[in-house]
């Protein structure tokens, strides 16, 4: 600290927690202390609460117990003589602000003035809000508040795999709008996760951007969460659950969960313009986290580092950056924030007329803004990725077959497939569908480009603004060309695309790739644990969850949805010295839960002894652990001799009396709990699942939202397991939501589970 | 008495001169012109005498002679300096063997007036020892520890406990090297036979058991009283005080605390605030008693209640001088006798309280902590009663005194470096780590009339803070520093380097610490065992760069504290004469312990004991070992003003400007 920011934390902190407690007593005398309160879809309370200091918070009169709390924890103001130390006094303020911040929201909640809102907002992509006034998922007139626990365990693999480097919390106003976009843009560039919230004078960076026509939500990794300082709380629950949900730490270990988030969240506070008391306050609170505080005004700078890892609080005046008008200040002031924090980035160097990275990967171009799309209704697009001898592949070659786009109408259509040829002496014919799903990817993070589905059915639009800029069909070459050389580079040497337009040319092309897929998917169907001498073991997450490993199989794939046993293959080629190593299998010890000698010792090593033995075939007997990103949780229902599945998009209560996301407490954290697992929803497809315990017929409930997403894969399931109507037997919430309804249902249904020996 | 010297090479301390200017006037004799007068011996100052038996004392002042036992130099003088050692050890760790008794009295509830007022402290501390704390009273809890601890005295065989807070690494050397005190009355008891006539006459071999005799005072006596004085009567966090005689005043009934121990002065305290303490002094004509402290009881009282120090050391005479004080209560250590005889010039009681101490001619007025209220209020009549006797024509109350921030203890520094939280010796270990801190010294010790007083102590810690080095201090140096303002917040402003200067201010502390009495050295080397475990800067305290300091130091537990400290992995350098100088160039080989205590014990410990007269020669052997030991861990080599950027400066310049500029220069323009 400096005594100067001391002074001013301090008094912020003083102002908000007599704030809270005001904020409380009159909601308790107006509607009482049984009032609940809660943050919508999370299983942590609140959060920070929940953390720091291990009680959960339910109802209204909860929170007296946090405001004293609060208030236990300031400190008078630095004499302003002959002062007595004030580092710790700060720091101890600091949390007391997030304390009260977030009761004040839990307030506002229970209120309904949070989510905040906005009239004419529009949210790309946010937290649903599932209460009967709302109506369901309801992303407009509001801001987006906290995020729930689904986005940020869909974004854990994210976070841990690097793709998202860290998160920034901007609080305040920038200096004009262009900057204010040109920063988030840089942001969004590096793929920083973005929280916006607070404001100057009134005025926020969310009305700048909004003004802006800048999209914000989930999908777009920039998050408003208010234009009150206070929301920026949102982001140290985030924090805060993101070390509960991967780190396996335990509400009440705050220590810990501070240090967690020094050494493995890369995040910031950015200030922009006036730094009031409170921001004073609400960033010494987010030192405690290790996160730095960048401003963009003249305020006293602590360099010392050591509580967090490089400078604690930093200042550059915007107009005394160097640059040459505002906009390279801007992008000055990011590069300073990253350097600070130690953010390690990867930046795509892409040579498109348009931004360009993973935070645009979700961005959605609405028909309004269309310019032309390929495939969905009116057109059909493929894409089709195939190995080819070095000396066929010319590195660097774009072709476009056929007419470009600019004879057809606005918001029109036309037919294309993407031809792409790869080389390379570590390529092989297994990694081409690992490299073709990529395309997904690496299309989407173009701005202004929407990319869905692969293969035959790919669905991909260009909106105005992008063609405007000069996007054109040749741009996918160079992405894809620039992409697959700097992410594969160990496997791929030389990269040529061809985009087919021509009519005659894509007919053909189409045909060839459909052979090409169908191949594939027989050699996928073939492709069994028992036909391989090794399976790839992942600890990915483990710079998230220290002890948590997954051991991938062909016929498992990784709980987080994103990594199978092939994508484990490539990735061992890529990097032989990353997260992804083989596992020899070494002697079976027992096949039909699957144990092998490997894979036992394997996980010994890999959880740094917390597990011993690993079943990669059931769920009652050491099953597999997981970190925290899981796609659904399976979970036994011991009345029901059978398992519940519960996809993360799943809000509602289950029968087993608790939500997903409370479920994913108990799943989550590299710990081995019999009965209970979080896995990846293509594994519930693969004849291995659960297979020591009866596979399939076991399934007695499941998410409706599952149910109907993969409901062709499914009922090809319930074939193979000779009962096809068993997909209709299985329960979901619109039917079923307590053990009593359940088991009459299944009684009603005659499901198989009920007729099959004891699960245990 | 005339003095020999000028004023200034008496005390460098303006409240001190006027005072010795006015024994001049009164023809009073002071320690300052007693040392004028008192040459001290050439032979036993250099260790060459030894009065161990009755055929002697022999002076051993030609080369290869021997004692009439044939006892060589250098035994004599590993004897010499071992017995100063034991006498060190065994002050320091009777002070904490009564402190043992007086937790278990407190638990039992049988001492008045006391109660366990850091019940966080106790449970920490015996959960060290594993003694159960869940479920359990403090007074259950202080039980058991009162119990272990008081066995640690008694204990014939095996380890003392509290050493197993030391690092690894460093126990690891104290088994190699059999010198783990088993009990610690035994270590003492065995250094006095040791050193007796016709027993251990290997230098080596005897000075090994000094070493052990005094890890039983640091890692044991010493540490067991610190630890119980927290409990009993807080861990010190940081509180405005200050020093120096104008702290006595001329309109309340003064009682100076003197000595060692927290027990009496804390009671002292409490019962100064007794409304009917109040009542009796304002009935004898005083608006209330005005408690000051000189020495390390000034210290106790000065971290935990702010109770302002009136001197350190040289102070004690000085203070009855001002002719306004009504008694001065004394215990243990650095009493001297002159008190008495000095106080007859004025109207000054001198009460001693201690079962261990009586001064002949004074009055004594035994402390019992069964009944320490009751006496505490009884000495406190005694002096509101002699208030009457007060001359006021002999009044003379220098005016000078100075505000200070003491009370760094070593939980309250890992506190202020990362709050309730975070709260770890990281930002330290950074500072030091990159550069911002060049390193640590550890200035401590007494006064001593053969130099100016103070003059050292501050000399030293004034050039090494502008060499970017963290001061902390503890015992009569840190009231030296007190005395000068250097104990403030401010001075972490003015009077450092700047990259020591970032860290004072990103902080809110002094650039000196006062870490507490001359019994809390263990306090120090706990931080070096914390800055060892945060990591960065080695395993072991011998590799923190980091050097202790003595240079005014004349007891004999200077010698212990010393000798602990090199056997922790310390470089220690001590102004003023070695009591094993020998004399090199009149004897040959006559330095042969000197340079065993250097030379000898780094090999083995890692540390080493040094004297160094010279002030500056001091500051330059600190700074090039701290430099040495940065070097050793791979560091960058220190730079002066590499760091210093940050800070509030430039924005008080900016908050001066008128209301639009300043606007325009902090924010910027205004966002659209």
């Amino acid at each position: 600290m400096s005594k100067y920011i001391a002074t001013r934390a301090m008094r912020g902190a003083n102002a908000l927690v007599t704030e809270a407690e005001l904020m409380l007593n009159r909601a308790l005398n107006e509607k009482g202390a049984d009032t609940p309160v809660s943050f919508p879809n999370t299983a942590y309370y609140l959060p920070t609460i929940l953390g720091m200091t291990g009680k959960s918070i339910e109802k209204l009169g909860d929170l007296q117990f946090v405001v004293k709390y609060a208030r236990d924890m300031l400190h008078p103001l630095p004499a302003f003589a002959k002062w007595t130390p004030y580092l710790g006094e700060t720091l101890d303020s600091g949390m007391a602000t997030l304390l009260a911040a977030e009761t004040i929201e839990a307030v506002r909640f229970a209120y309904g003035l949070q989510p905040e809102p906005m009239p004419g907002f529009k949210l790309a992509g946010g937290t649903s809000f599932t209460s009967p006034e709302s109506g369901g998922e309801n992303l407009d007139g509001h801001l987006n508040g906290p995020i729930d626990d689904i986005q940020l365990r869909s974004w854990g693999i994210q976070l841990v795999d690097g793709r998202m480097p860290g998160f920034a919390a901007i609080v305040g106003c920038a200096k004009s709008n262009a900057v204010a976009v040109k920063i988030v843009r840089e942001l969004q560039r590096r793929n920083i996760l973005t929280f916006l919230c607070g404001n100057v004078n009134g005025r926020s960076i969310i009305h700048q951007l909004q003004e802006e026509g800048v999209e914000l939500g989930y999908n777009t990794f920039t998050v408003p969460f208010g234009t009150d300082t206070i929301s920026a709380i949102y982001a140290l629950g985030f924090a805060t659950r993101s070390a509960l949900t991967f780190g396996g730490l335990k509400p009440g270990q705050s220590r810990e969960i501070l240090l967690y988030n020094k050494e493995r969240v890369f995040a910031f506070v950015l200030a922009l313009g006036e730094v009031d008391d409170l921001k004073y306050a609400a960033a010494a609170g987010a030192i405690n986290f290790g996160f730095p505080v960048i401003a963009d005004t003249v305020i006293p700078e602590i360099l010392p580092t050591g509580v967090t890892t490089y400078e604690h609080v930093v200042s550059m005046p915007f107009n005394q950056i160097e640059g040459k008008d505002d906009l390279e200040r801007a992008e000055q002031l990011v590069q300073k924030c990253i350097e600070v924090r130690g953010v390690k980035v990867k930046v795509s160097n892409v040579d498109v007329p348009v931004p360009y990275g993973s935070a645009f990967e979700g961005e959605v171009v609405r028909k309004a803004d269309l310019r032309i799309e390929f495939g969905g209704k009116h057109s059909r697009a493929f894409e089709y990725l195939q190995m080819a001898k070095l000396d066929e592949v010319t590195d660097g070659k774009i072709e476009v077959v056929g007419p470009d786009f600019s004879k057809v109408e606005a918001q029109g259509s036309m037919d294309m497939g993407i031809v792409i040829k790869v080389a390379g002496r570590q390529m092989q014919q297994d990694f081409e569908p690992v490299l073709e799903r990529q395309v997904h990817y690496f299309v989407n993070g173009a701005s202004g480009i929407q990319h869905v589905g692969q293969r035959d059915i790919a669905w991909i639009r260009i909106s105005n603004a992008a063609a405007d800029k000069g996007f054109s069909l040749e741009s996918f070459g160079k992405i894809l060309h620039a992409r697959f050389h700097e992410d594969f580079g160990a496997i791929v040497d030389k990269v040529q695309v061809t985009i087919v337009t021509d009519p005659a040319l894509h007919a053909e092309w189409l045909e060839k790739a459909r052979v090409a897929y169908d191949f594939r998917n027989k050699r996928l169907a073939d492709l069994t644990d028992d036909k391989v001498e090794e399976f790839y073991s992942c600890t990915l997450c483990q710079s998230f969850a220290p002890n948590h490993v997954c051991v991938v199989s062909p016929e498992r794939l990784g709980l987080c949805g994103a990594y199978n046993w092939l994508d484990c293959k490539a990735s061992f080629s890529i990097n032989p010295t990353g997260p992804n190593q083989p596992i020899k299998l070494g002697k079976q010890i027992d096949d039909r839960k699957g144990y092998w000698q490997g894979t036992n010792d394997y996980a010994k090593i890999g959880s740094h002894g917390v597990v011993e033995e690993v079943s990669m075939y059931s769920i009652m007997e050491n099953p597999m652990t997981a970190c925290g990103c899981f796609e659904c949780i399976v979970m036994l229902i011991p009345e029901a001799n059978g398992v519940m599945v519960v996809s993360r998009e799943d809000t509602s209560l289950t029968p087993a009396g608790m939500t997903f996301s409370t479920l994913a407490g108990i799943a989550g954290g590299g710990m081995q709990t019999p009965g209970v697992m979080g896995v990846g929803k293509f594994y519930l497809i693969s004849p291995k699942f659960i297979s020591a315990d009866g596979g399939f017929k076991r399934v007695i409930w499941m998410s409706s939202v599952l149910k109907e997403t993969m409901k062709d894969e499914f009922q090809a399931v319930c074939e193979r397991e000779g009962d096809p109507d068993l997909l209709d037997k299985i329960a979901d919430e619109r039917n079923v939501t307590s053990v009593e309804d359940l088991l009459a249902w299944l009684e009603a249904h005659n499901h198989p589970a009920m007729a099959m020996e004891p699960m245990f | 008495m005339p003095r020999k010297r000028d004023i200034k090479d008496y005390s460098t301390d303006p409240a001190a001169q006027q005072m010795l200017i006015r024994a001049e006037e009164l023809g009073i004799g002071t320690a300052f012109t007693r040392a004028d007068n008192m040459v001290p011996c050439n032979i036993g100052g250099a260790g060459m005498c030894c009065k161990q038996c009755g055929m002697g004392p022999c002076r051993l002042t030609k080369s290869g002679e021997v004692g009439v036992c044939g006892a060589t130099l250098d035994t004599i003088q590993a004897r010499n300096l071992t017995r100063s050692i034991a006498a060190g050890s065994a002050a320091h760790s009777d002070h904490g063997r009564d402190m043992a008794f007086l937790l278990k009295a407190t638990a039992n509830g049988e001492a008045e007036g006391y109660s366990i007022r850091d019940v966080a402290k106790l449970r920490i501390i015996a959960s060290i020892y594993d003694i159960k704390v869940e479920g359990r009273s403090p007074e259950e809890i202080a039980n058991d520890l009162a119990d272990l601890y008081t066995s640690q005295f008694g204990q014939q065989r095996g380890e003392v406990v509290p050493a197993i807070r030391a690092p690894k690494k460093r126990q690891q050397i104290w088994r190699e090297q059999n010198v783990w005190p088993r009990g610690v009355d035994r270590e003492v008891v065995e250094a006095l036979h040791r050193t007796h006539i016709g027993d251990d006459q290997e230098p080596a071999h005897i000075l090994n058991h000094a070493i052990r005799t005094a890890l039983a005072d640091g890692w044991a006596g010493s540490m067991i009283a610190t630890d119980i004085s927290d409990i009993l009567f807080g861990t010190p966090a940081p509180i405005l005080g200050e020093a120096n005689l104008g702290v006595i005043k001329d309109d309340m009934v003064n009682v100076v605390v003197h000595g060692h121990e927290p027990s009496m002065s804390e009671m002292l305290v409490a019962a100064s605030q007794d409304p009917e303490i109040i009542a009796y002094a304002k009935a004898a004509g005083a608006h209330g008693v005005n408690l000051s402290g000189i020495c390390c009881t000034a210290n106790e009282i000065l971290m935990r209640q702010g109770i302002p120090a009136a001197g350190n050391f040289l102070h004690q005479e000085l203070a009855i001088m001002t002719g306004a004080v009504e008694a001065m209560v004394v215990d243990v250590q650095c009493i001297m006798q002159a008190l008495v005889g000095l106080a007859q010039n004025f109207h000054t009681a001198i009460i001693t309280t201690s079962p261990k101490v009586k001064i002949t001619g004074a009055t004594h007025i035994e402390f019992d902590e069964r009944k320490a209220l009751t006496i505490a209020k009884q000495i406190l009549k005694v002096a509101i009663d002699n208030f009457k006797n007060r001359e006021s024509a002999k009044v003379r109350i220098p005016q000078i005194k100075e505000s200070l921030i003491p009370g760094f203890s070593h939980e309250y520094i890992n506190y202020m470096l990362g709050g309730s939280y975070r709260a770890s010796f990281r930002p330290l270990n950074d500072a030091i780590m990159t550069g911002r801190i060049r390193g640590v010294a550890a200035i401590v010790g007494c006064n001593n009339p053969r130099s100016s007083q103070d003059y050292l102590h501050n000399k030293v810690v004034k050039e090494l803070l502008k060499q970017d080095v963290l001061v902390v201090q503890t015992g009569c140096g840190a009231i030296a520093a007190g005395k000068l303002g250097l104990m403030l917040g401010e001075a972490g402003l003015s009077e450092v380097g700047s990259g020591l200067r970032e860290i004072c201010e990103t902080v809110g502390i002094p650039p000196v610490l006062h870490m507490g009495s001359c019994v809390d050295n263990t306090r120090i080397l706990t931080v070096l065992t914390q800055m060892v475990e945060e990591g960065g800067l080695g395993d072991d305290i011998d590799q923190v760069p980091a050097v202790g300091l003595a240079p005014e130091w004349m007891s004999e537990k200077a010698l212990a504290i010393a000798t602990y400290c090199v056997a922790s992995g310390a470089y220690v350098i001590f102004g003023g004469a070695s009591p094993v100088s020998g004399m090199p160039d009149r004897v040959n080989d006559s330095d042969a312990v000197l340079h065993y205590i250097s030379e000898g014990w780094e090999k083995i410990y890692g540390g080493k004991l040094e004297f160094i007269p010279d002030p500056q020669k001091m500051i330059d052997a600190t700074l090039a070992h701290i430099d040495k030991k940065r070097a050793a861990l791979g560091l960058p080599a220190w730079e002066k003003d590499k760091f210093g950027r940050s800070g509030d400066a430039r924005m008080k310049e900016l908050e001066n400007l008128p209301l639009e500029k300043k606007r325009e220069a902090i924010y910027g323009l205004a966002a659209d």
